[in-house]
């Protein structure tokens, strides 16, 4: 048996550390959005002339007046990732910048993908994914206080708490976009953290039935252990998935399943080190649940 | 828990065989109806383009305000009340009566049955709103006026670019409304919307009107540019013929000037006044006006009481068929503007697909090796479980014509990872039976039934999020939400019965054999 409760007290300053500068980048440093949320114009080109670079692309674009542009290389040599704020929403901009950039490098080139997104639509897009994480943090709220005690209800919405904001606050810290697929991953992590956290608090209340002599502090332990194999089988083949989709998946995908890899770490380590912390700190035992049996 | 009749096996094995049947249509056709199923692929994954349009109500009801000012006066004079200092501002009507008469102009607004203001019993709301400032009297329309109106200009323009659209011909378009002023346009195997774009950011306006020198004119004058942006001319507000009265319009070659030219039919009413306009007009020049602009003001040489006619103004081919197309499917009611695009070319999308299989393969891959190191013989089960699983979830994508797209796919490769999830609780579970229940058969059916509600539990959560992604999310991320949520209850499916019936064969045969999982 691993003495998880040993390191309990360690871990949780780690987390509250980790909470706070996550809270910090987030407040003063804030994420970065892409266009879904932002507005503007993205354009993803292949080129197929060597001519064609990122310092190249960068001077055509800056003469064309688009406001802020931003030009990255995309997955591989001949891809190319064009962002720019398109702030007077011209309506022709897309046909503008083919006929400028074919003054400079013929037809060498190619989109493959064009997004415009509105100042209204981002505004937009953007209260509806916090309305969805919003939404979806409450829905937990309430299946898991209907499930549970309310002392396992407040462990386990700390947990999903510390895995969304270190998940965002590592995305700040690195300056990784923010998209609409990002919504989508953290909207999973919630499940998934959640699914994880019920996991150990189901046998958590079975112990605490069964044994009435053991302390939380230790019942927690064993709990946490019986179940151990479990977290490690089910988080392994989830990463191992993951790393498929961010190795395989393409360039579209791969902020996607960061934010689900660091969100499955997070959630994995949360429901361990933060959900069951919470029970030993509101000192749980046999009568809260027999308690609550009674009421039943 | 491990016992199965004879009638379950057969359903759970013909429910499986008919799942993968119905995805394998994917790859196979069959002649079969019901099996001539397949999968959407998103525009994400086949190339295309999105685009979201809103509709400028503005200019909509500046106009109809406008109209209503010319209603009221009207509608008062005959009932000999004076209506004075009638104004439009900030899309309020105002104007003035003696006190005398305010109450009785006040009853007519309010009247349910009045049919200066039509009243939606429905609602409980007038169109129109009226409110004495003390000052004057402000007239506006009511939220649900509004309502209506915006209603209405979308039903309008949906239809004018649902044939705009269509006159172009690209395969399969999607077009749905969004909201009350907003349109949704999705065409698959797109990858240049270009011309789309700008046949849709045209409101088509066209009007036939006499360029006038006289400032006077009893109809009001405005001041219009050319289409070269560059030249002007006074142009009479007097409509002669407009866009409406058109019933054909086609590009022609003239082979006189060896020009691009535009012909038009008009209906019965338009032949008669432009019959009456150019007999009486000779000599005139006739502004041809299209969205503000002058195309053309050709001077008028002859009678033309053919009822057709041509424009002409400098058209490329191209142009001259764009035009020709515009008129043909008629005016918008409003300007439409381009709020959200979304393009991807056909080759990204195949790329895309590509990427996606090979992280599925892969994942797949990882996952099967993984699981059977880990737990031998449950481990082919559990994946024996997992390929049936993902056919299934393929089959039911299949049956409803699902839209796949690339996070999709994504969702497809992490049902896979998360899909062990309850075999594991529950062999885990045996496990620890077994420590202290020398029955195999026992400590199998506690395994199953002491597992079960955390596995209830962890996909109860997962379907929350999912379901919340599905209602809030739109186009790719949908695609997610879907394939995520279906994904569940195939897994558990296949979990309780297929792994299960597995199960239950294996630890039958194999009763008294220690050391079992």
């Amino acid at each position: 048996m691993i003495a998880f409760n040993k390191y309990y007290n360690h871990f949780n300053l780690l987390s509250s550390v980790l909470i706070i500068v996550s809270l910090l980048l987030l407040i003063f440093k804030g994420l970065n959005f892409g266009i879904d949320f932002k507005g503007g114009t993205l354009i993803e080109l292949r080129a197929s002339d060597s001519k064609i670079n990122v310092s190249s692309l960068r001077d055509r674009f800056n003469q064309m007046d688009l406001g802020d542009v931003s030009v990255k290389k995309f997955g591989n040599d001949t891809d190319f990732l064009i962002k720019f704020e398109n702030k007077d929403n011209k309506k022709n901009i897309i046909e503008e910048i083919k006929v400028n950039l074919d003054k400079s490098f013929g037809n060498n080139y190619d989109f493959r993908r064009v997004e415009n997104v509105g100042p209204k639509v981002s505004a937009e897009l953007l209260k509806s994914g916090v309305i969805a994480i919003s939404l979806s943090l409450a829905l937990m709220l309430i299946y898991i206080w209907i499930r549970f005690e309310w002392q396992f209800s407040l462990g386990a919405i700390l947990a999903l708490f510390h895995d969304v904001i270190v998940t965002l606050g590592v995305f700040s810290l690195f300056s990784l976009e923010i998209n609409l697929s990002i919504i989508a991953a953290v909207l999973t992590i919630v499940g998934y953290s959640m699914n994880d956290t019920v996991v150990i608090f189901d046998r958590v209340r079975e112990n605490l039935r069964k044994y009435s002599d053991i302390k939380i502090f230790e019942l927690t332990n064993i709990s946490i252990n019986e179940t151990l194999s479990r977290t490690i089988i089910t988080s392994a083949t989830t990463l191992l998935a993951l790393l498929a989709i961010y190795f395989f998946g393409g360039e579209i995908l791969k902020g996607f399943s960061l934010a689900m890899i660091l969100g499955v770490v997070f959630g994995t380590y949360s429901s361990i080190y933060i959900a069951n912390t919470v029970l030993v700190r509101l000192r749980v035992s046999q009568k809260t649940v027999l308690r609550e049996d009674e009421k039943k | 828990m491990l016992y199965f009749s004879k009638l379950r096996i057969l359903f759970i094995t013909l429910f499986s065989v008919l799942f993968i049947l119905i995805a394998s249509s994917n790859i196979f056709k069959f002649d079969d109806n019901f099996f001539n199923k397949k999968i959407n692929l998103g525009l994400d994954l086949q190339g295309g383009s999105y685009l979201l349009l809103e509709i400028d109500n503005e200019p909509v009801i500046e106009q109809k305000l406008q109209n209503l000012t010319t209603t009221i006066r009207n509608y008062f004079k005959e009932k000999n009340i004076k209506i004075n200092n009638i104004k439009i501002e900030n899309q309020n009507i105002f104007f003035n009566t003696t006190d005398n008469d305010k109450q009785y102009v006040l009853d007519v607004f309010q009247d349910e049955n009045s049919d200066l203001n039509p009243y939606y019993p429905k609602f409980k709301s007038h169109q129109l709103e009226i409110e004495d400032t003390g000052f004057n009297l402000k007239v506006n329309f009511s939220r649900q006026g509004l309502i209506k109106l915006k209603n209405s200009s979308q039903d309008q323009a949906i239809e004018i670019v649902r044939r705009r659209v269509d006159e172009v011909g690209t395969n399969e378009p999607n077009i749905l409304k969004r909201g009350n002023n907003r349109i949704l346009v999705e065409l698959p195997g797109l990858d240049d919307p270009m011309r789309i774009k700008s046949l849709l950011g045209k409101t088509a306006k066209l009007t036939f009107r006499f360029v006038t020198n006289d400032e006077n004119d009893r109809f009001g004058v405005e001041k219009l540019k050319f289409e070269n942006d560059l030249e002007e001319a006074t142009v009479s507000k007097r409509i002669i013929i407009s866009g409406e009265n058109l019933l054909d319009a086609q590009p022609k070659m003239d082979t006189q000037t060896n020009q691009t030219i535009v012909s038009f039919t008009l209906d019965r009413v338009g032949a008669k006044r432009f019959g009456k306009a150019t007999s009486t007009g000779i000599g005139k020049q006739l502004a041809i006006v299209l969205d503000g602009k002058i195309i053309s003001a050709p001077v008028v040489r002859d009678t033309i009481a053919s009822g057709s006619g041509q424009i002409s103004g400098g058209f490329t081919f191209q142009t001259a068929t764009d035009l020709a197309l515009l008129l043909r499917s008629g005016a918008l009611p409003a300007p439409l503007q381009i709020i959200e695009e979304r393009t991807v070319g056909p080759d990204l999308g195949q790329d895309s697909i590509n990427a996606g299989m090979i992280a599925l393969a892969i994942g797949f891959m990882l996952v099967i090796i993984f699981m059977f190191v880990k737990y031998k013989i449950f481990g082919l089960i559990t994946n024996l479980t997992l390929i049936v699983n993902l056919f299934i979830l393929l089959g039911v994508l299949t049956l409803f014509e699902a839209t796949l797209t690339l996070p999709g796919i994504a969702g497809i490769i992490l049902t896979v990872g998360m899909a062990v999830d309850a075999n594991v609780l529950i062999f885990e579970r045996i496990k620890e039976e077994l420590k202290d229940e020398t029955n195999n058969i026992l400590a199998f059916d506690s395994g199953y039934t002491k597992s079960r509600t955390a596995i209830l539990d962890a996909n109860i959560t997962t379907l929350l999020a999912a379901i919340i992604l599905f209602f809030m999310g739109s186009g790719p991320i949908k695609g997610f939400a879907v394939t995520l949520g279906v994904g569940i209850f195939t897994t558990l499916f296949s979990v309780y019965f297929i792994a299960r019936l597995c199960t239950s064969i294996y630890v039958s045969k194999n009763k008294n054999k220690e050391k079992l999982i």
